[in-house]
């Protein structure tokens, strides 16, 4: 391909975009990044489903019986299919902990309270937040009770908990 | 084991790239085997955790090229928090299969290219995105929720964990390469900024930027490149869980120092264990003909994110039974003049914890102690433990889903 000097000037388009910058030595330049993702909850969509229902449902080995706290479409145990059942919507705080600083997505809603659930009955816990219990005031063995969200958003916090 | 390379850690480090720092780090290896040229190098493992971080898949290729080591056979490692560990292993296989004679493995992470919190967020996607993260997902709050239930089961207080923190923290003062050397007292760290009941900020490690190397070589090589080489003669991993509500409560693996009767009553491994650590224990153990570790090993490198979990992990690697880490670190045994100095770098609480670099650097601290040449690579042989012939070194990732023990030995 030939190209002549002093030939026709072919200019981009100006725009007023402009980059970020923080430092020059080395040169530190804002970069942006972010995507929508298109997600399915795919075999665990029953449980987000009974969340709008007010129902927690859990999974229960057809084998050996297991019962897991969580959606487990499979038996961790066993291997075999499991089917969904209802969990208690009361049981007791299995741990705690408050946090005052969190991933930036959450560090708007801090002080937060996790909790790990157990149900009576059920082999494994549940993760959720705690909710009217002042910050570093939970206490394990403490009973609570599932509440639900009006306006459902398909997410595991549509479902917290609050002392039974 | 023939060499080793570290770059300092720092919180960041905006001069080098993260090949740069590889390379530093590799070079730094490199120089201290003479004999090994680069084209006596059959190949490379390489360790780092987040592509979030790097925002560039296929990192390792830009290193692998810029170390100068294509077209050479390469791979990369992901394991989260034991990414370094893996990595450590994955390099050993190469070697103990027979496919490769010298195999380098280097890790890296560039974590200062977002703010603490998002880089928080970047670390709590190695926790279940559907059912864990949104609720609320925080390492740190986990492991807080972990140690909870430590100090209910056993009656661990977090005044035992202060003293891991003043322990490794002061270590680190005759460490060079450590983020954050400090003298502290247990009110320096209850006083800190509470982070996720009961942790507050000096339990808990910081992000860092930070590379690390190991070379590893066959007997045959090894013997060729270094009158001082050290021996891998125990390897082993263990794994969970990814949600750690869904973790089991059933019996205690048992290590040859114990009985069932010691457990009578403890549901194992809950959330207040990690289950991954002590099979790795187990395996490395089984492996390295060892039957009572706190005996028959002179230190350990462990994984000590958190306070706690150096605690925790006292008990699964059988270094004390299950309940007795708190009194283990009260009564001084895991101090430099304990009877088992446990991490004596200063461990991620002090050292930093760039990911993949992490399991990494403490693979070349143990080696630096067993080959005797503390003096020579920090500058002060405070940190040498005298006559040190075994040292494990110990990787673990979130909430002990992936963890790793590999057990290095004196020749």
């Amino acid at each position: 391909m030939s190209y002549e000097p002093g030939a026709q000037k072919i200019k981009l388009p100006e725009t007023e975009e402009g980059t970020v910058l923080f430092n020059v030595d080395p040169i530190i330049i804002k970069h942006h990044y972010e995507i929508d993702y298109i997600h399915s909850y795919a075999q665990d969509s029953p449980f987000f489903a009974g969340l709008t229902k007010k129902k927690l449902l859990g999974s229960q080995c057809t084998q050996c019986n297991y019962k897991f706290a969580t959606p487990r479409s499979h038996c961790m145990e066993c291997g075999a299919k499991t089917e969904w059942f209802e969990l208690p919507l009361e049981g007791k705080i299995h741990t705690w902990t408050t946090c005052y600083f969190g991933s930036e997505e959450f560090l708007k809603e801090t002080p937060f309270t996790l909790i790990l659930v157990e149900f009576e009955g059920v082999n494994t816990l549940f993760l959720s937040r705690l909710v009217g219990v002042e910050p570093g005031k939970a206490k394990i063995g403490m009973r609570v009770k599932a509440q639900f969200l009006r306006n459902c958003k398909f997410k595991p916090t549509d479902v917290y908990f609050v002392p039974a | 084991m023939v060499s080793g390379g570290i770059t300092k850690f720092a919180k960041a480090h905006p001069d080098m790239d993260f090949r740069y720092m590889v390379k530093q780090a590799f070079d730094y290896a490199m120089n201290d085997v003479p004999n090994l040229t680069r084209d006596m190098i059959d190949g490379s493992v390489a360790s780092y955790f987040s592509d979030h971080f790097t925002r560039q898949l296929k990192a390792a290729s830009m290193v692998q090229d810029y170390l100068g080591l294509c077209p050479k056979p390469s791979k990369r490692i992901e394991g989260g928090g034991a990414t370094g560990g893996l990595c450590f292993q994955a390099a050993w296989e190469a070697i103990a299969s027979g496919r490769m004679n010298v195999c380098v493995a280097f890790g890296f992470e560039t974590m200062s290219r977002v703010s603490t919190w998002k880089g928080n967020e970047f670390i709590a996607h190695a926790s279940d995105t559907n059912f864990d993260y949104p609720v609320g997902g925080f390492y740190t709050g986990y492991y807080a929720m972990m140690v909870r239930r430590h100090m209910h089961e056993f009656g661990t207080t977090v005044e035992q964990m202060a003293m891991v923190s003043i322990k490794n923290h002061g270590n680190a003062l005759y460490n060079p390469y450590a983020q954050s050397p400090m003298k502290l007292t247990i009110e320096d760290v209850r006083n800190s900024p509470m982070v996720a009941d009961p942790l507050t900020m000096l339990d808990i490690c910081t992000m860092s930027d930070g590379a690390a190397v190991c070379i590893l070589a066959s007997e045959e090589m090894a013997a060729r490149l270094t009158d001082k080489p050290v021996k891998i003669i125990g390897i082993g991993a263990g794994t969970d869980s990814m949600r750690m509500a869904d973790r089991p409560h059933g019996k205690v693996i048992l290590l040859p120092h114990e009985s069932e009767s010691d457990y009578k009553n403890l549901k194992y491994p809950g959330v207040h264990s990690f289950r991954g650590g002590r099979m790795a224990a187990k395996q490395a153990y089984e492996m390295a003909g060892i039957t009572n570790p706190l005996e028959e090993l002179d230190f350990v490198e462990l994984h000590d994110a958190y306070t706690s979990s150096e605690i925790q992990t006292y008990e699964d690697l059988g270094l004390c039974k299950y309940g007795e880490g708190g009194p283990f670190i009260e009564a001084g045994h895991s101090t430099l003049t304990g009877k088992i100095p446990v991490n004596p770098s200063g461990g991620l609480l002090a050292c930093g914890h760039p990911v993949g670099a992490t399991g990494l650097m403490q693979a070349v601290f143990a080696f630096w102690q067993l080959q005797g040449t503390i003096q020579k690579h920090l500058g002060n042989d405070h940190l040498q433990i005298k006559n040190a012939r075994r040292g494990l070194i110990h990787s673990h990732a979130g909430t002990g889903t992936y963890i790793t023990v590999s057990i290095l030995e004196a020749v």
